[in-house]
């Protein structure tokens, strides 16, 4: 099965605090942040944090990832440099416009990972697309480079970009979503939806998580890891969900049995695409 | 001769006895208040508290020196009386909480002698047996008639149970309220009775209400308590407590509070309520008590208004003594039916030992309060914490100081991990059928070194500034003096 990404947990990069244990909430994937929740006076104490704690506290297996200060600012290329030496699994460019702002984030990586003798290719990266030319360019974003484990959405900006703001009902986000999302599918890649800022809204929150798994997202970008557990939830199987997928996989094993080519269950046929649906909904119910 | 003896001299109509003064200045001076003696006052309003310092004052003014003060525990509100030590006043400190300013002066060593720590129940059997006689009580109440019978939850600065001064009102040699809600009409229903008082004082304000609360009525966000409040859940729904008529104790602290609710969602779940929540009340658990799920409340300090303004208004909402809480002496005490209790600890040890007194640091900033009492009492005993507060190991090898002995505790709940003590096998045997993971503590005390580093040792003096006393009258460790 691919990794799981439901749930990606920010942690600003200068608060020690949180950086130290933040394992202890199994998220899916931790994010340190050095861009938008680091001020400027903290970018470079941030970046030493992180990167200690990267090389030092062990994070229990979960994955790791940094987002960096774009290259068009004076933090970025040295946020690269001690990045891609302390190593987290992946490292997320933020407000992505086009493939070569992917691209010449990856000629760095290229030559900082021969430079510290790093394996070729190990730096993964995803991108986060946050304006109406990267949501029309989602595609050959997603397809730019090899190392792109997702893109994600950033809505604040994006939103403010096109010139409305956020609504309950995310009516303004759906074609960027289903734009990213095809995309992200089309490339093979993972689908990860923006934050969500209100923590104390649970209800709304829950409502937004129901919504973006019905698209297709495989997870969403948190702030708080009080929003873990609604996230994890939704993305669990129904125990009724699990039955019918277990029905759905004996039929299949008993028409092999049986040298059917044709296999029924309760009168409806079982084609491929059900057979993986019912194999992706044991899995999840396994993991949880 | 005729066995019975008549005699019917000297009938006549009872002289009534006023026992209303003016000024508490006249009620010190008709006590004759000598040095050495030992005056007593509560903790009910917390950092609220006025009555004290009121207290304080006059006698200082009065020149009397030596005086041995026996509060049910010292808060914020009294961070300046080192300068009444210092004057030669107090001589003597039993408490339960010792923090702020003051505790640190105790621990820099201005007092020559030990303060004794005591917990709630503690205090309760050493007022009771005669190992400590109070000379005077001075009690502070929200609302007293002409008599002397009094309550906390009438007038208009209402602290809810005055539980801890019932005791001081019955045992004092002699008792004086404070009240800023004096009444002609008899105070019914009354918490401390007329015949346990001999004078009665109005006084402008008793004390501010608003400051009794110790934060216990936030709603809890924080979470790392969240989650540690969750596993608690977890292991009291796997040990198989929540049943009808089951009882329970939670602290103030953040985790404490969450638990309520987790409870509350295993309450339903179970189709089961519970016979009775005790000790500290807090809004959260009146909020249960109002919906159903708590049939009684048993009160014996009101941590926040709506537990006041409960206390008064529901039936079942019942005040108790703190001897009646916790007292080892009184075999009917209440936490020794207790099913579970929550507590908190500022370090736990690998022998399970808690200290909830001094900081890592060594330095006086807790109170003992009722946590050595429930955790004996109570079938199982939980301690939440987290594993490191701010740069600072909770679990470590050694704890500073000792209150509640370790051979008390059941089961430690971090935010890394739990850990069950080695005795209690049945709740290892219960857990192991469970999700819940159980680590030993060694290891968890090694995760919190890990991220913290070996602290440097306290490094203190021979001088001895607070004895512990187990709720037994047994003393189970010295406080030494933090070198400067």
């Amino acid at each position: 099965m691919s990794k799981l990404r439901r749930t990606m947990l920010y942690v600003p990069g200068s608060k020690p605090s949180m950086i130290k244990d933040i394992y202890i909430y199994k998220p899916d994937s931790i994010m340190f942040d050095l861009e938008d929740s680091v001020s400027l006076k903290e970018k470079d104490s941030a970046r030493f944090l992180v990167s200690e704690a990267l090389q030092n506290v062990d994070y229990r297996g979960i994955e790791t990832v940094v987002r960096i200060n774009g290259l068009d600012t004076e933090f970025g290329q040295e946020d690269l440099k001690m990045m891609v030496k302390a190593q987290p699994n992946v490292i997320r460019l933020p407000k992505t416009e086009t493939a070569e702002d992917v691209e010449e984030v990856e000629r760095i990586i290229v030559e900082l990972e021969e430079e510290y003798g790093i394996e070729k290719g190990k730096t993964k990266m995803m991108a986060a697309i946050e304006s109406a030319t990267g949501v029309m360019n989602a595609m050959s974003i997603a397809k730019s480079s090899n190392r792109l484990i997702g893109i994600a959405i950033g809505a604040e900006d994006y939103v403010t970009n096109i010139k409305t703001k956020r609504t309950p009902e995310g009516t303004e986000l759906l074609f960027a979503r289903c734009q990213l999302l095809n995309a992200a599918r089309s490339a093979g890649i993972a689908a990860l939806d923006t934050v969500y800022s209100d923590v104390e809204n649970m209800e709304g929150f829950r409502k937004e998580v129901e919504h973006i798994k019905s698209l297709g997202f495989d997870g969403k970008s948190i702030i708080n890891p009080r929003q873990i557990e609604i996230v994890h939830e939704v993305f669990t199987p129904t125990v009724e969900e699990y039955e019918d997928a277990l029905q759905v996989l004996d039929a299949i094993k008993r028409a092999e049995e049986s040298g059917s080519g044709v296999i029924s269950l309760n009168g409806k046929m079982i084609d491929k695409p059900i057979v993986e649906r019912a194999r992706r909904v044991i899995e999840l119910s396994k993991i949880n | 001769m005729d066995k019975y003896k008549i005699d019917y001299k000297d009938k006549g109509k009872i002289k009534r006895k006023n026992k209303v003064r003016e000024d508490l200045e006249k009620v010190i001076d008709e006590l004759e208040i000598k040095d050495s003696m030992t005056i007593s006052f509560h903790h009910h309003f917390r950092n609220g508290d006025l009555v004290g310092d009121m207290v304080m004052k006059i006698l200082e003014n009065k020149g009397i020196k030596n005086l041995t003060i026996f509060p049910s525990s010292l808060t914020s509100a009294h961070d300046h009386f080192g300068q009444y030590i210092k004057s030669g006043l107090i001589g003597r400190i039993c408490t339960s909480g010792l923090r702020g300013k003051l505790g640190k002066d105790i621990s820099s060593g201005i007092l020559e002698e030990p303060v004794i720590i005591r917990s709630h129940g503690g205090r309760a059997r050493a007022i009771i047996s005669g190992d400590e006689k109070i000379d005077v009580a001075f009690i502070a109440a929200p609302h007293c008639d002409v008599q002397g019978n009094a309550n906390g939850f009438q007038g208009k600065s209402p602290c809810g149970s005055l539980g801890y001064a019932q005791v001081d009102a019955k045992y004092a040699d002699k008792a004086v309220i404070l009240t800023d809600d004096l009444t002609e009409e008899v105070a019914l229903p009354y918490s401390i009775p007329s015949y346990d008082i001999d004078y009665v004082v109005e006084i402008e304000n008793v004390g501010i209400k608003e400051k009794i609360m110790s934060g216990a009525t936030r709603s809890v966000t924080n979470p790392k308590e969240l989650l540690i409040a969750k596993k608690t859940a977890q292991i009291i729904e796997a040990l198989d407590i929540v049943k009808n008529n089951f009882s329970f104790q939670t602290g103030s602290g953040g985790s404490s509070l969450a638990v309520t609710k987790y409870l509350k969602e295993s309450m339903i779940k179970k189709n089961v309520v519970a016979d009775f929540a005790l000790g500290g009340i807090t809004g959260h658990i009146v909020k249960l008590h109002e919906e159903g799920f708590i049939k009684k409340l048993m009160d014996v300090q009101s941590f926040d208004l709506s537990a006041v303004s409960s206390l008064k208004e529901n039936k079942n909402h019942f005040e108790i003594d703190a001897s009646y809480y916790a007292d080892y002496s009184n075999t009917g005490n209440s936490v020794n039916r207790l099913d579970v209790v929550i507590l908190s600890a500022l370090e736990i040890d690998t022998k399970f030992n808690v200290n909830v007194i001094t900081g890592s640091d060594g330095v006086f900033r807790g109170a003992s309060g009722g946590h050595s009492d429930t955790a004996a009492g109570s079938e199982v005993c939980i301690v939440v914490a987290p594993l490191v507060r701010g740069r600072i190991a909770t679990v470590k090898e050694k704890v500073l100081n000792i209150i509640t002995p370790g051979s008390t505790i059941d089961v430690l709940v971090t935010d890394h991990g739990v850990a069950v003590n080695p005795n209690r096998i049945d709740i290892i045997d219960k857990l192991k059928e469970s999700k819940v993971k159980i680590m030993d503590i060694n290891e968890l005390k090694d995760m919190a070194e890990k991220i913290t580093g070996k602290p440097e040792k306290v490094e203190y003096t021979d001088k001895v500034v607070g004895l512990i006393e187990y709720r037994d009258g047994t003393i189970i460790d010295k406080v030494y003096q933090v070198k400067q």
